[in-house]
């Protein structure tokens, strides 16, 4: 099958292997911050076959993850209202509040709906216009534009009983917070495919110029996850530091422009709220005065709530790499994609999910 | 205009009687249900197997099969894959108000199909009607009997290390045929579930190699968990090779594109045994002579549980050559698939 078996081939990864083999003499820590490059390397074995000088750690690269929970516990008080249809995706469902999670809010009675788009909350809202719909626009640079051209498109039909309640992110400034924390060395990173062929790889320059870090963006078959691997520890070998593309059957260095602009219409850049991280500047993205109307934090007055996060719980460590689940005392214990204390044992971009489902020994 | 189901429908009074002796009587025709006895009496001799088995799948037409199919087979399988051979069921249907007659006739006429195939006999059931809302048009209980064929000795307690794992071909036709078919994908492919009753094709497999120590349909959760269960069951490590499992390619492409793994998918006409090495190739003989059987393929091997592991693993050694371990579903990937 073309664009699978390729980048799957047994005797193209074995020549990786080598190479990185003959490559790699020094300790090297690698960082993916994408949750589809962590589910990739576990579901095929990855770390196993690489030599253990290299490192691979998973970063903040997975939406539900990296909600705060303050957001969270606001997303389930608009649940709890009930002239509200919430729509999300159902990565979001499990993820446990301070109080509850939107499946138990469901089995209580709020009308939750897992949609696989958000033109289906919009559609929800124009098919029932009594009822107002609200969709929680929870990822990264990659749903953004999708949701921006709904947002502008309500605004267009003017259908006024649709609001969304963005905790979009933004992946550049993570990285950057992640490395001015320096509680980790990190030697290169796997920047995210998808997320990059909307912002372009230039959106790393800054990692590369200011930091000294390699940056090689990756597509997610195996192949490509090797073969990024490679060109990252070849740039530190040489001691350099640059922007590359792996992925380059999807990415420029420009990205996709036409999705930028809709982002740019739609959005704004705000500081926000991660997981783990703190309120990293200018890593949000909030909906411009124009459409301040779809904005749900402001239709519906939520208050801010004092949260708390689950005991023992160490998600935002494994979020900034500088734990590894099995570090948890909770991990597959008390913790398990069943009965959750933390997001990254919910999403299925998860680290602790894809450890336990992987990894587990 | 179809004439709709209405709650008298299911009082036991008039209407009742006249869905019965319309509907379900001519359809599943056989002397025993005829008696319209408050239960059905049968003759039977031996080791019996007994199951039952609820199906609240929607959609309830899907490519492939319907409710009615699918209440049959997966009833049948149960008992087929315990070396037993089916031979009576009950079935009751719970209907919600307003659905059509017509939708119920059809999903009638495909179980009397289904059983016919199989050689069982419906020998007794109930009908209830609900308010609308109650249930989701149709949900169906099939309860079956059978009768263990004198030579097995079949329990997923009974892999051994040294045994071979043998699907009867490819894995997750049904999750994707249910998937697509639900509209919130928007999705259009040529995939159709592999719904089927399989007491023949596992007949054949027992008389080619009596000596067959496991049988599971991998249904719900697909072929992970129930190898799984197994290697729970058992006490044994099963290794299973990525490159040896039948995926259609489209099932393949439906996967890919929204980020799920076939093992996961789950099954309606597939059987996982486990036998001796030296019988593999008779099992695979056996199963390819049978239409249902046609992508048989021995998919890995048991073996015996390392002292230092903790738990019974079932690995999977990956196409590109390393090695990851594989555990149930958990949550779900999708609801009401059965």
């Amino acid at each position: 099958m073309k664009y699978i078996d390729e980048f799957r081939d047994k005797e193209i990864v074995k020549g990786l292997i080598s190479a990185i083999n003959a490559s790699a003499r020094a300790k090297i820590n690698l960082m993916e911050v994408c949750g589809t490059h962590t589910m990739a390397i576990f579901r095929s074995g990855i770390k196993q076959i690489l030599p253990s000088s290299i490192d691979l750690i998973s970063g903040p690269g997975c939406p539900v993850c990296v909600t705060s929970q303050s957001d969270i516990d606001r997303m389930l008080s608009l649940a709890r209202n009930k002239d509200i249809v919430i729509t999300t995706f159902g990565d979001m469902l499990k993820v446990p509040g301070t109080k509850g999670s939107l499946e138990k809010e469901n089995a209580g009675g709020a009308d939750i709906r897992i949609v696989y788009s958000p033109l289906d909350a919009l559609a929800i809202a124009g098919r029932e216009p009594r009822k107002e719909v609200v969709f929680l626009a929870v990822g990264f640079e990659t749903t953004a534009p999708v949701i921006a051209s709904v947002v502008s498109d309500a605004a267009q039909k003017k259908i006024g009983n649709f609001s969304i309640y963005s905790c979009h992110k933004t992946i550049p400034p993570a990285m950057k917070a992640l490395l001015e924390a320096q509680e980790l060395q990190i030697d290169g990173f796997l920047c995210p495919g998808h997320v990059t062929s909307i912002i372009g790889s230039r959106a790393y320059d800054f990692i590369a110029a200011d930091y000294g870090i390699p940056c090689v963006v990756s597509g997610f078959e195996p192949t490509d996850i090797l073969e990024t691997v490679l060109m990252l520890i070849r740039q530190k070998e040489k001691n350099r530091a640059c922007v590359e593309v792996q992925y380059a059957r999807a990415v420029r260095r420009q990205g996709n422009v036409k999705a930028q602009e809709m982002m740019d219409r739609v959005f704004e850049p705000a500081d926000a709220d991660w997981r783990g991280l703190g309120s990293i500047p200018q890593s949000g993205l909030r909906l411009r005065k124009e459409y301040g109307s779809f904005d749900a934090a402001v239709k519906f007055r939520i208050p801010s709530f004092k949260t708390t996060e689950p005991r023992g719980c160490i998600c935002g460590d494994v979020l900034r790499g500088v734990k590894t689940p099995q570090q948890c005392r909770l991990f597959a214990k008390a913790c398990t994609p069943e009965n959750p204390f933390g997001p990254c044992m919910v999403s299925s971009e998860g680290t602790c999910a894809a450890w336990f489902k992987y990894n587990r020994d | 205009m179809d004439e709709k189901i209405l709650l008298a429908h299911g009082s036991g009074g008039k209407l009742t009687h006249r869905l019965l002796s319309e509907i379900v009587f001519p359809a599943f025709s056989n002397p025993i249900l005829k008696k319209c006895e408050d239960a059905a009496v049968v003759p039977l001799e031996g080791t019996c197997a007994f199951t039952t088995d609820s199906f609240v799948i929607q959609p309830i037409f899907f490519p492939g099969g319907d409710i009615g199919k699918l209440s049959v087979c997966g009833t049948v399988n149960d008992l087929a894959v315990m070396g037993a051979r089916p031979r009576y069921l009950t079935a009751a249907c719970i209907i919600e108000e307003g659905l059509g007659v017509s939708v119920l006739r059809t999903v009638v006429a495909s179980m009397a199909q289904a059983a016919k195939k199989a050689g069982v006999q419906i020998v007794g059931g109930d009908l209830k009607v609900v308010e609308k809302g109650a249930c989701d048009k149709i949900f169906i209980n099939t309860t079956g009997i059978g009768l263990i064929l004198k030579t097995c000795r079949i329990s997923a307690n009974n892999a051994r290390p040294g045994d071979c794992v043998i699907i009867n071909g490819t894995i997750g036709d049904h999750g994707a045929a249910v998937m697509s078919a639900r509209k919130d994908y928007k999705l259009r492919s040529s995939i159709r579930s592999d719904c089927a009753c399989l007491n023949g094709l596992i007949e054949r497999v027992l008389r080619a190699a009596p000596g067959v120590h496991v049988m599971r349909d991998p249904t719900r959760g697909g072929v992970a968990t129930t190898l799984k269960e197994i290697a729970l069951q058992s006490n044994v490590e099963i290794l299973i090779e990525e490159d040896a499992l039948p995926v259609n390619g489209p099932v393949r492409g439906l996967c890919e594109i929204l980020g799920i793994d076939p093992l996961y998918m789950a099954n309606e006409g597939k059987v996982l045994v486990f036998a001796p090495a030296k019988d593999a190739q008779k099992i695979i003989a056996a199963m390819r002579k049978h239409p249902l059987g046609k992508r048989a393929a021995v998919i890995g091997r048991v073996t015996s549980r390392p002292a230092r592991s903790d738990t019974p693993h079932v690995l999977l050694h990956t196409s590109i050559g390393s090695t990851r371990i594989i555990d149930m579903l958990s949550g779900g990937q999708l609801p009401r698939i059965c």
